[in-house]
This record gives C-alpha cells, sequence and structure tokens, in this order.
C-alpha cells in the first residue's frame, strides 16, 4: 500500500486507475516535462547539477550522501564510455519503497535516469532489480519500452544530438548486491563480491569504467526538481534535509505500507498515519531506518522527527526509512536472534571478520533465546562486534554489529532474564 | 548399458530470450547476462544440473566455473530437483511481526513437509527465505520465484494452493 501525503514520487498518481503506472498517464501528471524543459531551453550540465545541489536532496538508499556533490564528481569530459546505475536492489529487511516506485511510477525513474545521464554525460544506464521482486522487473521492462517509443529513450532524443539507452537487470537473490561495488560485479555477471574503494566507482565502475549509482528514489526524485527547482523541494523538508521520503511502515501498525511525507516529520504524526498499533498494543521499539539501523526505544522513538539529523542525534539512523514497529509483546532476543541469522547467511564471505563473525554472533544469541545463554555472553556478543565492525571491505560487518549494540544499549536486562530465566519475558511471534 | 546422460539443451524459445539479454550490454561483455540466462534456463528445466550450467556457460560463451560460481552464489538457483512449485516463505523480522512463521507453520501442517522438502508426489517444494524487499504486504511468499503473493492469511493460502496445477 503506498500512501501519498506529501511528495514528490507518487504527486498525482492515481492508484485507482489501472494504468496509472503507463506513459500517458504519467505524461498527463506533468511527467517528462522536466527533461523537455532541459533539452528545449538549452539548460546546461552545470547549471543541471547546480539545481541538484540546491535541492539538498540526499541519497535515499540509506547513506543520505549529497546527490549533487556525487553527481560532480563524474568526471564529464572522461573520453570513453561511461555508466549509470540505478540500485533497486532492495533487500534491507523493512524497505520496500524502491518495489512501489518502479510498480506505480516508473517513468519518474526513468526521466530521473535520463536527466542524469544528460547532466553527466553518460549515454548507457542500467537499473539492477532485486531477484525476488521479478513482476516488477517485467513492469519496469514494459515502462522502457513506452518510453522508447515516445522517443525519450534511444538515439537523438526529442531530436536533439543527446543519446541514451537504458536496460533493466535482475538479481536473483543475493542481499550484498545492494552494497553498490557488489552491484557492479553482479551487473558484470560475477559473484556479488564488494571491491575495495578507493577507486570509487565515479573513476572505476561498471566494466571499469567511470560510473554513478544511485538509488530508485533518488533518481525518481530528479524530474520535479527540475522541473520545480531545488529551492521548492528544499523548502518541502527542512535545512540539510532537504525535501520529502519515503517510509516503508512494517510490523505492529494497523496499516502498514509506504508513506511519502516531508523531512522532520514528528514519528508520532506517521504512526497516527498507520492507523495506529496493531490491536491497541503499546509500542516497545522501533528500528528506524531498517534491519542494520540500531533500535531505538518507545520514549525516544516518539521525541523524533524523520530526518536525517534527528535520527542520528537519537543514535540511531535513517537508512532507507524503512520504519519497524514493534509493540510490548515484542522479546527482543527472539527479534535480534532473526536479524542476526539473516547478516550470518547472507555475508558473502570474502573477509573472515564478517564470514565467521556473523555466525558466531548469531550462534550466541540463538543459544541465549534457546535458554543456553551465560552471562558472559553479552559482553562476548559486543566483544565479537567491536572486531567486525570497521575490519572489513564492505559495510555488511558493521550492519550485522549494529543492531547487536542497539539491543544491548537499549534491551540489555532482557537479554539478562533470559539468560536467568532461559526464557522470554514476553511471548515474542 | 543403459544411460540418460544426454547433455540438457535449451529450447529455441529459452534461446531467443538469452538473446535479449544479450543484447543489452556491450558485445564483450556479454558476461552480464548469465544470470539471466541460467534465470531462463531454470525457468525450462526447473532446476540446474551441472550438465545444464555446461550448457548455459557454453551458449553465453564464459567458462563453466564462471557459471557454476553464479549460479552457486544467488540463492533463487535451485541446485537440486525441486517440486513443480517452489514455495518460498519470507521470516524476517518484518514479515515474522506480521505473521510470517504463521504462515510458515501453517504450509507445513498442510503440505505435511518442512522447510527444503518435497511433498511425496513431487507437486510442492517449501523453503525458508530472506526478505524479499516487500515487508509491507506481509506474510508474503513467492511461488517459483517469480510471482510474489501478498497477506497470505491460512484462507489465502488454502487459495493459493487449490490454484496451483
Amino acid at each position: 500500500m503506498t500512501v501519498y501525503v506529501k511528495g514528490v514520487v507518487f504527486e498525482g498518481v492515481d492508484f485507482d486507475d489501472p494504468k496509472h503506472w503507463g506513459i500517458e498517464a504519467y505524461m498527463a501528471r506533468g511527467g517528462y516535462t522536466a527533461l523537455k524543459k532541459i533539452l528545449s531551453t538549452g539548460m546546461t550540465q552545470d547549471e543541471i547539477i547546480a539545481e541538484m545541489k540546491t535541492s539538498g536532496l540526499r541519497g535515499r538508499g540509506g547513506a543520505g550522501f549529497p546527490t549533487g556533490l556525487k553527481w560532480s564528481f563524474m568526471p564529464r569530459s572522461f573520453p570513453g564510455q561511461k555508466y549509470l546505475v540505478c540500485n533497486t536492489d532492495e533487500g534491507e529487511p523493512g524497505t520496500f519503497k524502491d518495489l512501489d516506485i518502479i510498480v506505480d511510477n516508473p517513468h519518474a525513474l526513468i526521466e530521473g535516469m535520463i536527466i542524469g545521464g544528460f547532466a553527466m554525460g553518460i549515454t548507457v544506464g542500467y537499473n539492477y532489480i532485486h531477484g525476488e521482486v521479478f513482476e516488477a522487473y517485467e513492469r519496469f521492462e514494459a515502462a522502457l519500452e513506452e518510453a522508447r517509443a515516445a522517443g525519450f529513450l534511444g538515439d537523438n532524443i526529442l531530436g536533439t544530438s543527446f543519446c541514451f539507452q537504458l536496460h533493466g537487470h535482475h538479481g536473483y537473490g543475493a542481499y550484498i548486491c545492494g552494497e553498490e561495488t557488489a552491484l557492479l560485479e553482479s551487473l558484470e555477471g560475477k559473484k556479488g563480491q564488494p571491491r575495495f574503494k578507493p577507486p570509487f566507482p565515479a573513476s572505476f565502475g561498471l566494466y571499469g569504467k567511470p560510473t554513478t549509482i544511485n538509488n530508485t528514489e533518488t533518481f525518481a526524485s530528479v524530474p520535479y526538481i527540475i522541473r520545480e527547482g531545488g529551492q521548492k523541494f528544499l523548502e518541502l523538508g527542512k535545512p540539510n534535509n532537504g525535501g520529502t521520503k519515503l517510509f516503508s511502515v512494517s510490523g505492529h501498525v494497523n496499516r502498514p505500507g509506504n508513506y511519502e511525507i516531508p523531512l522532520g516529520t514528528p514519528f508520532s504524526e506517521l504512526l497516527e498515519m498507520c492507523g495506529g498499533m496493531r490491536d491497541g498494543k503499546k509500542l516497545k521499539a522501533v528500528i528506524p531506518g531498517g534491519s542494520s539501523a540500531p533500535v531505538l526505544p518507545a520514549d525516544i522513538m516518539m521525541q523524533c522527527t524523520m530526518d536525517y539529523d534527528s535520527i542520528s542525534k537519537a543514535g540511531s539512523m535513517l537508512g532507507s526509512g524503512a520504519v519497524i514497529v514493534m509493540d510490548e509483546t515484542t522479546c527482543m532476543v527472539k527479534a535480534l536472534e532473526r536479524l542476526s541469522y539473516f547478516y550470518f547467511e547472507e555475508s558473502c564471505g570474502q573477509c573472515t571478520p564478517c564470514r565467521e563473525g556473523t555466525g558466531w554472533l548469531y550462534r550466541v544469541v540463538h543459544r541465549i533465546e534457546q535458554g543456553l545463554g551465560r552471562p558472559e555472553d553479552l559482553d562476548l556478543l559486543l566483544s565479537v562486534g567491536g572486531n567486525i565492525a570497521g575490519r572489513t571491505i564492505c559495510a555488511l560487518g558493521d550492519a550485522a554489529v549494529m543492531p547487536v549494540q542497539g539491543m544491548l544499549k537499549h534491551f540489555r536486562s532482557e537479554f539478562e532474564h533470559h539468560i536467568e530465566h532461559k526464557q522470554c519475558l514476553v511471548p515474542g511471534f | 548399458m543403459v544411460t540418460s546422460n544426454q547433455a540438457p539443451t535449451l529450447s529455441a524459445e529459452s534461446q531467443a530470450q538469452i538473446d535479449r539479454e544479450l543484447a543489452k550490454y556491450p558485445a564483450d561483455q556479454r558476461r552480464s547476462a548469465l544470470m539471466s540466462a541460467l534465470r531462463i534456463a531454470q525457468v525450462e528445466h526447473r532446476w540446474l544440473s551441472n550438465e545444464l550450467i555446461a550448457v548455459v556457460a557454453d551458449y553465453v560463451g564464459v567458462p563453466p566455473i564462471a557459471a557454476m560460481e553464479v549460479a552457486t552464489f544467488y540463492n533463487m538457483f535451485d541446485r537440486a530437483p525441486v517440486g513443480r512449485h517452489k514455495i518460498t516463505v519470507c521470516t524476517n523480522l518484518p514479515c515474522a511481526l506480521s505473521g510470517g512463521y504463521k504462515a510458515a507453520d501453517y504450509l507445513k501442517q498442510k503440505l505435511g513437509i518442512g522447510f527444503n522438502e518435497t511433498t511425496a508426489d513431487g507437486k510442492f517444494t517449501l523453503k525458508e527465505g530472506e526478505c524479499m524487499g516487500a515487508c509491507g504486504y506481509a506474510p508474503v511468499l513467492l511461488v517459483n520465484n517469480h510471482s510474489m503473493c501478498n497477506h497470505m492469511t491460512p484462507d489465502a493460502i488454502d487459495k493459493k494452493l487449490a490454484e496451483l496445477e
């Protein structure tokens, strides 16, 4: 379910119309006018990138890196082939916003990528789509056909000398491919094992060529910024947190779904939009930015606004905007056990601290959950975590550790109870 | 000597589909189509035997080991026979909070099998999956890798199973 409150990605989308995703409906709500504006007014690459910087748009995939700045890193005068890549490999537990973008408004993404290609002097792009959402991949392919037929993609777009080819590419079940260099390896037809950085993709990316990678929601926000101006986008949010954002809300709420709202909206308001807590239960904790983000207890969360700075100040991160809501019946040991298993399962095996450490973390949390925990296990978890974080090629190791640290910081007594009494404090799921 | 070691083949339709994927990439980067090619071969043959992987590698033009690496790295590839319908249930935390384990338990009881098992008639294989990126629609199942089923309560599961032949 997608709920549009205020924003730029789903503005004007009539979800009741079966063809709301198609090119006709998209153009009827102002689609492709940003591209036409660029090509007809002679807007320059520098002007586009300046507009992106003004907007304050930060990468919506999780890292929050300023998009305009990233675009300015691309060596525009590089003589050989360069690539533009969209990361729709959405597998962070809790996140399902990019799925709805390519299903319900794929042309916003396509237009955003074409504009990105123009701004950085790139002629070929790929959209890497999570394997499990295969029907969404097919939807995206259908939208590409429409865009080609309308002359927005291909050679001499709208009669100019600008050419841009765009293709869909699907994964087939590997969380790690959401990491941008693993994604590039996978796009090259290899195992998705992350690369060392530097060199960064801007200098050595797909097939060793300069490459810019952005998230789906990031690209889908571009047409609005060009059409309406960066300043207007910025003012939708709050300083340093420009614009609106999709929040994927899952767990114990009455109406889970994607909510497009201004950055800076209080969490309490978002919870209300979701119809409040399911069965009238009490809020216990929230993972505010996808499973890798440290958990926050209810009292801290209720003081937060939904933006990068507020969540960061509270000791967690906004990440991809995936909000996992847990009520008072949730056993935090069981919750952590499931997440730790996920990272163990998804570690690519390249770096020893992550390959061995994620399994170690899982086995220790598992034995606590099984009633076999020892008092020293909690310090052991922190020690193992400390030897993973920052010692691996990519951030999956850190992502496995942060949930453990967050749980032990805020819910240590629940883990101690579990070890002492060999059972859950609450029923769990 | 009785032998059935004939190399598997790719149908003309599968080959045409692989060709469409190959066209997306630079001519000297055919390997990029490997994942799609393996997916297409798996749809045709239901699972990827060593022999089939070698056939795909040959068609794409990469060494068999390159295709084997991909087939063993990505978890939607089946390296052993599966039933006519492979049902994958997400039990990751967001789904678990909304009935993921209940859906899995119901399927186990209804089909009389556990995870990674196939019913005696060869119709269903049950798998536990990791996040499919559809947490707002929990509980979710994936049927034969490509068909996502949302809000899978016991009633919805009954209906879905009845549809699958």
